[in-house]
């Protein structure tokens, strides 16, 4: 039960209270550029969901199986970002063969993906917490699902933003993140969800 | 001359971080301090100077279709040795700028530059390149900071300047004044240079390629 808790703990913790986007700033780059249409935003945060999952599951056993017994673990970065890029390439290769049409669909925003700073934040994020590999998995699970609502609610933002008359000096960029702003800032309504949920 | 245009064109013409909108995942994070940007700045700086400098050299040793994952070990590689660096000397700042020390790797700036200059010109251009993107995304970095720290905390570089019965605006060192922050930043840096603020685009961007632009959404 303890276990459960624990990963109901961490889900809700990721998705809501600290949301990869809006709380700790991961991914940024691909949330301005891709959030214009639903559509783009569902693709690159499910493929997004898919990878930091993967890469989680892959790294955990390399870091204590292979650079912790070696004593090389201030390599972690050098290794996990090869291995990140390794594993972008191998789902674009099973993808591109075995599920043509979801390689298609997803196909633009796969290689966009490594140089994502969630993916690489979050298998760094798991070694400096120091969770186990459940709970490693969780972890890239719930900040992946926060990743992809975040994305789809604020291509809805956007999208209305798109048929205002923004003011000249703030077109573009400028009103992008400030509704940005407004969007984590109801974010932060959902603090002090998880201690009320689970009893701290 | 032409030396001098390549260092000062990142300063302002083509601010990696407010004109170009590379890297802005450490301008939001670590900006709730003056300080912690001008350290995270002139981290990525060193990264960027050191692999423009690297593969500018290596340019035609590295073939073609490995190109990325070469560039992204080499730059991994000088992040390695920053963190090491600054957790050694400097243990508060790294604590400071905890995860996204190691998340340099991955900033677009640093990759971008590589792609898009470093791995086309000659040495020296290149690390002259490199040192004003670098002190380019710096600046930004300690304007966004001074304006969050100011406004949120009533200090700049930790010492205070506001009086006291100003009560701080603490809203400007949570996420959401980040985002509000940048956003006025960028748009009075668009109003100065009296240029259009750009709109997102993917220059810069290693995929660029592969990627199909998605399109406007229609108007009613």
């Amino acid at each position: 039960m303890e276990l459960v808790k624990n990963l109901m703990v961490i889900l809700f913790t990721g998705i809501l209270t600290e949301n990869f986007i809006l709380n700790k700033f991961y991914g940024i780059c691909p949330f301005l550029g891709v959030s214009k249409t639903t559509n783009g935003a569902v693709g690159m945060g499910l493929a997004v969901t898919a990878v930091m999952v993967g890469a989680s599951a892959v790294t955990y056993p390399i870091y204590h199986y292979v650079l912790l017994p070696l004593n090389i673990e201030y390599l972690k970065t050098i290794c996990f970002i090869l291995i990140i890029a390794a594993f972008v390439q191998t789902v674009e290769m099973i993808l591109k063969k075995y599920v043509p049409p979801l390689y298609k669909s997803l196909g633009v925003y796969l290689p966009l993906i490594t140089t994502n700073c969630a993916v690489l934040g979050v298998t760094i994020l798991n070694i400096d917490n120091e969770f186990g590999f459940i709970e490693s998995v969780a972890n890239a699970l719930s900040g992946g699902i926060g990743f992809l609502l975040v994305m789809v609610i604020f291509s809805g933002v956007r999208e209305r933003i798109s048929r205002c008359d923004v003011p000249k000096a703030l077109e573009g960029t400028p009103i992008t993140l400030i509704a940005a702003s407004l969007t984590s800032l109801s974010f932060v309504g959902f603090s002090g969800i998880v201690d009320g949920i689970f009893g701290g | 001359m032409s030396y001098m245009k390549e260092f000062t064109k990142g300063l302002i013409k083509e601010n990696p971080n407010l004109v170009m909108l590379l890297g802005m995942c450490p301008t939001l994070a670590v900006t709730t301090m003056a300080e912690n940007g001008l350290g995270m700045g002139l981290a990525t700086t060193f990264v960027l100077v050191c692999s423009n400098l690297v593969i500018s050299l290596l340019k035609k040793v590295i073939p073609d279709t490995v190109r990325l994952p070469c560039f992204i070990v080499i730059i991994a590689g000088f992040v390695t040795f920053v963190s090491i660096m600054l957790d050694t000397f400097l243990p508060d700042l790294s604590e400071a700028l905890g995860v996204f020390l190691s998340l340099i790797t991955v900033n677009c700036i640093i990759l971008g530059r590589a792609e898009m200059f470093a791995c086309k010109n000659k040495v020296i251009p290149s690390i002259l390149d490199g040192l004003g993107m670098g002190l380019g995304f710096t600046c930004s970095l300690i304007v966004v900071g001074a304006v969050r720290e100011l406004l949120g905390t009533g200090k700049i570089f930790g010492m205070n300047v506001a009086p006291d019965f100003i009560e701080p605006m603490t809203i400007f060192i949570l996420p959401a004044g980040g985002f509000f922050t940048l956003g006025c930043v960028i748009a009075v840096l668009g109003v100065i240079t009296r240029k259009k603020p750009k709109k997102i685009d993917c220059a810069g961007c290693p995929a660029r390629e592969s990627c199909s632009k998605p399109e406007k959404a229609e108007g009613v």
